[in-house]
């Protein structure tokens, strides 16, 4: 098993050198001139001079690997000093610096990112709290009407997208009953329980429509699951045994049928990042996605690369956990 | 579907010309057949050609045109004339929904066309040549890792005004957006074929073929693609689904078309300012959307269903 996970992990490695590739390639090749927002009164031999010390002439490879090396090695370094007041080495590294804020990338990234997990994280897990029951009634009464309903809304479910929910519930919610407010105020702080009720009531419009979303496609996937499992063989025996139904389908059938689940579950974490992009840009919530549409209007380069190299990453280290924990839990895989 | 199909269609057209014998049943009327048994997809097939005709002809048909300004009748509600409304310029949006549906279907269907393409291509030549096999599915691994939908949106940024000026406003980005949905969404297609190319690989008919040298083109076209056909129907169905609403997200974030070419996501993104004087103008396009997703994803479920030959038997 640990041989596994040290494959698993040096197989993910260069997956990331490649992506890490890909990304700065891309911005790269793209036209744009790092000096053209200076003043157009710079002669052009003193702009040739400042392009030349910004290293813009410098060959692919060597911008590609400074980079790289900025962002795998420097940034998580000033990241884990932040985070623990400590000063490793002699603190003088070269930061990826904003072309707007002029400041840290990773800084203004942490600034924005507990608003992300906050709101998506919660959508995540109701999502999962929905879906899960919602799939194992669904599998338990296979073709009921609670089953037949059950799958329509979830095809509905998975095929509205969210930023036609989001837009009818602002519509309905937020304008014509007027419950909930229509965007999502970060500096909220909650101090007593009326700041408490506001947060509430704020995060409910955006978590609704996202958790809904989340549990479409997990409820289908659960059922699945579960069908799969209860017309083993030894879900039979263990009825034959005399165990109470609900014991059978909860300790036998469950626990089996949530082994793929918990993959995909894992796999589905860095999309919450994806899903920010819309979402926030709906409920006007200032967090990640936020960030990285802002920056491509803006034309933030090194913001941009950063952002999508940090959700890749998160794919890649997602992909690795979800491997791992099917290992785990599936004793019937074997890795050699 | 263990025997090749390519013999099946001859033998209809002898029986049928003979019209002796008892009634030979083809593989794809009994496709149709079981097809036709599962409600939502037929339904599912009747809203999408509904959607389509109207998209493709119905602006011919209507009083009003898309693109011409009125501006003594903007922001109007619902009412028998404008069953949608009209825009802040006074356009009708049943007119503007009917030809954002033009360029929505097509990008879809383009996009859907050179996933799957691009995917059994590379499923194939995974399957078949052990050799790419490695090679091939690293890659498509690397290409899953991707963030897709950012690395979208930072391409469009970078190319959208080079290939603008090159090709045109309307074209440029028509196949901007086409060629990126496809470029990143084959990984699905490309996985399936592969295994199902494996497991076909290994059957007695291809090796009966390879052994009265059959050449190994061949092979592929006439035995192994064939017998592919029922997962990469059912990924361009779920394919073109994925396809329309990339694309109206992108619209939707400001970064599709340009307004004056109006898409289903655009006239949502372009209405959802409008939200509360006339919400129309948001629900409209976006059940669109919606519907035309629905319809695709339960054609998807149909086909998934009629084309699985142990359903059928059923």
């Amino acid at each position: 098993m640990l041989w596994f996970v040290c494959r698993r992990t040096a197989i993910a490695v260069p997956t990331l050198v490649a992506i890490s590739f890909i990304i700065f390639a891309i911005l790269d090749l793209a036209p744009g001139d790092p000096t053209s927002h200076l003043p157009l009164t710079i002669p052009a031999e003193v702009r040739e001079q400042i392009r030349e010390t910004m290293g813009v002439n410098d060959p692919f490879l060597v911008k590609w690997f400074l980079w790289a090396k900025q962002v795998m090695i420097h940034e998580p370094i000033s990241l884990i000093e932040q985070l623990f007041n400590i000063q490793i080495g002699s603190g003088d590294r070269n930061r990826v610096i904003s072309w707007q804020s002029r400041g840290p990338v990773v800084d203004t990234i942490a600034e924005r990112l507990p608003q992300t997990t906050w709101v998506m994280g919660l959508a995540f897990v109701f999502g999962i709290l929905i879906a899960v029951p919602v799939g194992v009634i669904s599998a338990y009464r296979q073709y009921s009407v609670f089953d037949q309903v059950g799958t329509f809304i979830s095809m509905v479910g998975y095929s509205v997208p969210t930023f036609f929910t989001g837009l009818l519930a602002i519509v309905i919610f937020s304008v014509k009953l007027g419950w909930f407010p229509s965007f999502y105020d970060t500096t909220l702080e909650v101090t007593d329980w009326s700041s408490f009720v506001a947060q509430v009531k704020q995060i409910v419009l955006p978590v609704g429509v996202l958790s809904m979303f989340n549990a479409a496609a997990l409820s289908r996937f659960t059922r699945s699951s579960m069908l799969d499992n209860l017309s083993e063989d030894y879900v039979r025996t263990a009825r034959s045994k005399g165990l109470k139904e609900k014991r059978v389908l909860v300790r036998h059938v469950l626990r089996n049928s949530l082994i793929p689940v918990v993959t995909l579950i894992a796999l589905q974490v860095p999309g919450i990042f994806a899903g920010a992009l819309i979402t926030e840009q709906i409920f006007r919530i200032n967090g990640i996605g936020h960030l990285l549409i802002s920056s491509i209007h803006g034309g933030d380069v090194p913001m941009v690369q950063t952002l999508a190299f940090l959700i890749a990453a998160l794919t890649v280290l997602f992909n690795l956990v979800a491997d791992v924990v099917y290992g785990v839990l599936d004793p019937r895989i074997r890795y050699e | 579907m263990s025997e090749p199909k390519v013999y099946g269609g001859q033998e209809v057209v002898a029986a049928t010309a003979s019209g002796a014998g008892p009634k030979h049943r083809s593989l794809r009327g009994d496709v149709w057949r079981q097809f036709r048994r599962h409600k939502g997809a037929l339904t599912g097939l009747f809203v999408f050609l509904f959607v389509a005709l109207a998209s493709f002809v119905g602006p011919y048909l209507m009083p009003y045109d898309a693109v011409e300004i009125d501006v003594k009748l903007r922001n109007l509600g619902p009412s028998w004339s404008h069953p949608l409304g009209t825009d802040n310029l006074g356009r009708d949006m049943v007119v503007r929904s009917m030809v954002g549906g033009r360029i929505s279907l097509l990008v879809a269907i383009t996009a859907m066309a050179l996933s799957v393409s691009l995917g059994t291509t590379i499923g194939v030549m995974a399957g078949f040549f052990r050799r790419l096999d490695g090679v091939l599915m690293r890659f498509t691994d690397l290409f899953l890792a991707l963030p897709v939908l950012p690395l979208l949106l930072v391409i469009i940024m970078l190319f959208r005004d080079t290939l603008r000026a090159t090709f045109g406003p309307e074209q440029g980005i028509f196949m901007l957006i086409v060629f990126i949905i496809g470029v990143t969404s084959w990984m699905q297609t490309a996985r399936v074929v592969r295994g199902e190319v494996l497991s076909i690989k290994q059957q007695e008919f291809v090796a009966a073929a390879h052994s009265i040298g059959t050449r190994r083109r061949n092979v592929i076209f006439r035995h192994i693609l064939p017998n592919c056909l029922s997962p990469v129907m059912v990924a361009a169905a779920l394919g073109m689904a994925v396809a329309i609403i990339t694309e109206s997200a992108l619209s939707f974030l400001g970064l599709g078309f340009p307004s004056d070419f109006p898409t289903w996501g655009r006239l949502l993104y372009d209405g959802k300012d409008f939200i509360n004087l006339t919400p129309m103008r948001v629900v409209g396009p976006g059940a669109l959307i919606s519907l035309t997703v629905l319809s695709v994803n339960f054609i998807g479920d149909g086909l998934r269903d009629a084309l699985d030959p142990k359903l059928r038997s059923r």
